[in-house]
Order: structure tokens, then C-alpha cells, then sequence
């Protein structure tokens, strides 16, 4: 049986590795590629220069990456906070109730993101839902909240908070309720219990949960644009300008590998340490 | 555990206000598709279903549905046949490369889809393929396949082996435990699977963005108008798209339910 089990594994697993092979290391590779070009060549047939990469650094390309990354940073510790009382109650507290949170989670994920970021710049904009109601009911009228760094950073913390919740409620979902016991028991105070038991047995859900919001955070580019009105030029816009407007592949290319290299190392050093088996096996 | 009645109280509350958090921003949405003047502002003064006219008499919007049905119905079945194989490989067969494989599969759901869907148009112009929305297809199944996999996978993990071995021993064909045992244990993965591909699909932005080339689709033409030549259509037609999620979700619990009701009748 264990012959046929490596022999099924592996065509199993073909369909969809022919996808991400066409549709993910193919297209990443390419960008490899194009960023060692010489700037805005549009073929891959020249000498490699890695001047894109001078670029990236002597015009300060970087404070854009270092921009997404700080609000990445900032947005994922909210999330956080925000997202571990209610993950904790819905895998320890509520029953049924659970459910219906976790529903209508998902089907706000459904509605486009910028359909859902619009909805927020017509809340919070000057004559706006909030603005626009304030003055009329009671007389206090104030300037539109929109166009600045914590509004991105507040459109990054409503667009991901999916991707924190779930991943979360999953790991405080694997603490068994006996260590929480035993070490209430022995007499834990509610910090211990959350610094000796809950976070270290909640870890993989944190992980995955840190891990998925930082990275899609860092790539973001609605919010920027949609709420931020371009207060902070964001690394993903850079991406798009150099490729489009500017029409300088290479450098574009270039910008992509950097981001696709402080990813990539977090993303494998954190999946790594996770047993998967256990986070999704246990969901049912 | 015991925790105690304020703080549950307390819990529910804010979970409630979480939700609403979630969803205020459809709530301005709402109101703007029924206001009346040209140039919003609140509070709204004078109701009107205009808007909703002009955009089911509108060509442009009937266009946009139709690539944004086309492109969510191929995603999703696509989405369902390789994450049905995906999910095999990933739960219930223990192969060498399993562990591997499972951390593969997540790697395009860790990615930003905004640079995954620019990289993905360097890739076609490559190849020299000129975008439109079968790229757009190509470019969704990449975020969408990995989640339909994880989706069925879930249900797989609760597959007992030993079905298919019976049915192997009498004599079954692999194609006729295929069809008999794993197809329909997996059933009720690979439909939900199914569901969420077209409605991730249909409410894609930052794929779509890049990789639609000529064609556009609902979210894309949105973002278009709000970004420069805002029309009132824009709140209008986002509600249309919300409205058509979730006449799919509606539709699908009632068949699901019909179904449940049928299969204990006749148990």
C-alpha cells in the first residue's frame, strides 16, 4: 500500500503544481530575470548589469519598501490586539454563535476590497456618512479624515482583519482546556496563563495569522490609493508606475525581487516551524 | 472554561461591533446607490432607484458582468477538479514529498497580489500572449486553486483509508473507486470549494488589475470610476456585485438545504 500511497501522492499533486509552475515560479522567474537587465530594455537579451538595483538605492526607492513595511508592521500588531479576544471567544466562548461570526466574516472577504475601501472614503470624508451627519444633527462639522498615513494603515487593518482572525481562532482553538486547568490550579494568575500557556500553545496560529497579514499588508496597494489618496507613495505603486507608466521593466523587476526576497525568507522561515497537518487537520 | 457572565457579555458586544465594523462601509455604499443628485454628499436629502435603471439599461455594465461571470465560472471549476487532486495529495496520501508539497501550495496565498499580478503580466508578454480575460483566468486560478485545495483538503483529513481499500480488495477499479467512494465522501469540500473560487474570483481586484489587458471586470471597472471620472453608477453597480454574491450564497444554502432535507427523507 505505501507504493501505491507515493504513486497517487505524487499525481495528485501534479494539477495543481503545473498551475503555480505556469502561473507562479515562471512569471517570479521572469522578474528575476528582468531585473538584472540594463534599464528599460524590454528583452531579456542582453548583457545582466544589475544597475536597476543601483537605482533602486541612489534614487531612494527604498523608502517607499521601508514605508510599506512600517505600516505592515504597524497594521499586523494592531490586527493583533484586536483579533485576540474575539478569536479567543470564538474558539473558546461562544458555541453556535462562532459560527455566525465566523460566516459573516467570510462573506465580507466576498465584496471587492475596493468596493468595500470606497464604502469607507464615503464614510469618512468630508460631507461623508460620519462628516456629512455630524453637522447636520449636531452642528460639528470637521475636516474629512481621509488622505493621510493612519488611514492607510487603518484601510489595512479593516481589509486583512480576515486574515488574522481565522489563522488566530485556530491556534487558541488547539490549547486543551486541561493545561489552562491544571495551571489555573496551581494557582497562574490570568498573565501567566496568558504568557505561560495561551501564547505558546496559540503559536502556529499566531504564526500563520502575523505571517499572512504582513505579507499581504506589505503588497497592499487599494488602500493607498483609494483611501491614502497617495500620501505615502507605497512599494506595490512604485511596482506598477515602473511598469507601466514609466515603461522601465527592469527597474520595476528590481523592486519586485526585494520584496519578493523579505517575503519569501519570512514566510519560509515562519511556515517551517508549523506543522500544517495539525492547524488544518484539527478543523473539523 | 468558565468565564464569567460580564465578561461573555462583553464578548458578544464586541464581536457584534467587529461585524459592524466590517460591514459600515456597505452601509455608505447603500445609501449613496439610492441618493438622488449627481454629487453625493450626506445626509442624503431626495431618494431615488434612478441609478439602478440607467445601469441595467447600461451596455458597459452588462459587458463587465458578462466577463466577470465568465471568468468566476471557469475559475471555479477549474478551481474545483485540480483542488480535488491537490487536496488528495496534500491529506490523505502519504507520500514522500507531502510536507513539501503542503508548504508549496501556500506560498501564492503569502504573496501580494498586486506585485503576483504585475509579475504574471512581464510573464504573458514574455511568452507573447496578449491579456485578456482568459489571462485574468490564469491569473485568478494561482491565488485561488491553492485555497479550493486547502478548502477540500479540510474535508479530506476526515477520510477513513480503509473505505477505499475495501472497495479496492472486492475488486473495484481505481476509476470506479474514484467515482464510487472518493468523489462523493468529498462531495460537500469540493462544492463549497466551488463556491468560494467564483465568488474570490468574482470580487477580485488586484489580479484582474494587470492581467485583464483589453477586457475588464466588475471590481476593475470600480476602481476605474472612482480613481478618475467618478459617476454616481459607482455605488450602484457595487451594490449590484454585493447583490450578486449574495444571491449565489442564498441560493446555494437553499440547495444545500433542500438536499440535507431530501437525503434524511429517503435515509
Amino acid at each position: 500500500m505505501d507504493k501505491a500511497n507515493q504513486r497517487f501522492g505524487f499525481l495528485c499533486s501534479l494539477p495543481i503544481l503545473v498551475v503555480l509552475g505556469l502561473g507562479f515560479l515562471a512569471p517570479l522567474a521572469v522578474v528575476a530575470l528582468y531585473s538584472t537587465m540594463p534599464e528599460r530594455v524590454f528583452s531579456l537579451a542582453n548583457f545582466p548589469t544589475f544597475e536597476a538595483f543601483r537605482t533602486l538605492v541612489e534614487q531612494s526607492y527604498y523608502k517607499s519598501l521601508l514605508w510599506s513595511l512600517g505600516m505592515a508592521v504597524v497594521a499586523t500588531c494592531m490586527l493583533f490586539l484586536l483579533c485576540w479576544p474575539l478569536a479567543y471567544a470564538m474558539a473558546k466562548v461562544f458555541r453556535s454563535f462562532a459560527l455566525a461570526i465566523t460566516i459573516l466574516v467570510v462573506m465580507s472577504l466576498f465584496v471587492s476590497e475596493n468596493i468595500r475601501l470606497f464604502g469607507w472614503s464615503l464614510t469618512l470624508m468630508k460631507g461623508g456618512l460620519l462628516e456629512g451627519h455630524a453637522r447636520a444633527w449636531f452642528g460639528i462639522g470637521f475636516e474629512g479624515l481621509l488622505y493621510n498615513v493612519p488611514i492607510i494603515v487603518f484601510g489595512l487593518v479593516y481589509v486583512y482583519l480576515p486574515f488574522m482572525l481565522f489563522p488566530l481562532a485556530q491556534g487558541i482553538a488547539m490549547i486543551p482546556d486541561d493545561a489552562r486547568q491544571a495551571a489555573t490550579d496551581l494557582g497562574a494568575s490570568r498573565w501567566q496563563l496568558l504568557i505561560e500557556i495561551d501564547l505558546p500553545l496559540a503559536a502556529p496560529g499566531i504564526a500563520v495569522g502575523s505571517l499572512l497579514t504582513f505579507v499581504l499588508a506589505a503588497g497592499a496597494l487599494a488602500e493607498s490609493k483609494l483611501l491614502g489618496g497617495q500620501a505615502v507613495i507605497v512599494i506595490a505603486d512604485e511596482i506598477e508606475t515602473a511598469f507601466t507608466y514609466s515603461q522601465n521593466w527592469p527597474l520595476g523587476s528590481a523592486l519586485s525581487v526585494v520584496l519578493i526576497v523579505i517575503i519569501g525568507c519570512l514566510v519560509t522561515y515562519g511556515l517551517a516551524r508549523v506543522d500544517l497537518d495539525s492547524i488544518i487537520g484539527r478543523n473539523r | 472554561m468558565g468565564a464569567s457572565r460580564s465578561t461573555k457579555l462583553a464578548l458578544y458586544a464586541y464581536a457584534a461591533l467587529v461585524v459592524a465594523f466590517l460591514y459600515l462601509p456597505l452601509v455608505s455604499v447603500g445609501f449613496a446607490s439610492i441618493s438622488r443628485a449627481r454629487y453625493l454628499t450626506f445626509p442624503i436629502k431626495k431618494y431615488a432607484t434612478k441609478w439602478y435603471g440607467s445601469a441595467f439599461a447600461s451596455e458597459t455594465v452588462m459587458d463587465l458582468l458578462v466577463v466577470s461571470l465568465r471568468i468566476a465560472l471557469i475559475v471555479a471549476a477549474v478551481s474545483m477538479t485540480v483542488g480535488f487532486f491537490g487536496a488528495l495529495a496534500f491529506a490523505r496520501y502519504n507520500w514522500r514529498y507531502r510536507s513539501l508539497f503542503q508548504k508549496v501550495i501556500l506560498l501564492p496565498i503569502f504573496f501580494p497580489q498586486a506585485v503576483l499580478g504585475l509579475a504574471l503580466l512581464i510573464w504573458f508578454n514574455a511568452l507573447g500572449v496578449i491579456p485578456d480575460w482568459k489571462t485574468a483566468v490564469v491569473a485568478h486560478l494561482v491565488w485561488i486553486a491553492p485555497i479550493a485545495t486547502l478548502i477540500i483538503a479540510i474535508r479530506a483529513y476526515s477520510f477513513d483509508p480503509a473505505l477505499e481499500e475495501a472497495a479496492s480488495d472486492m475488486g473495484a477499479s481505481t476509476w470506479q473507486i474514484l467515482r464510487e467512494i472518493t468523489i462523493p465522501l468529498l462531495m460537500p469540500g469540493i462544492i463549497s470549494a466551488g463556491l468560494f473560487a467564483f465568488l474570490l474570483s468574482w470580487g477580485n481586484f488586484p489580479l484582474s488589475l494587470f492581467t485583464t489587458g483589453a477586457d475588464s471586470t466588475l471590481p476593475e471597472w470600480l476602481y476605474a470610476k472612482v480613481v478618475s471620472g467618478y459617476t454616481p453608477l459607482v455605488p450602484t453597480v457595487g451594490v449590484l456585485t454585493v447583490a450578486g454574491s449574495l444571491l449565489l450564497i442564498g441560493i446555494a444554502f437553499a440547495v444545500f438545504h433542500v438536499f440535507k432535507f431530501a437525503s434524511s427523507r429517503s435515509a
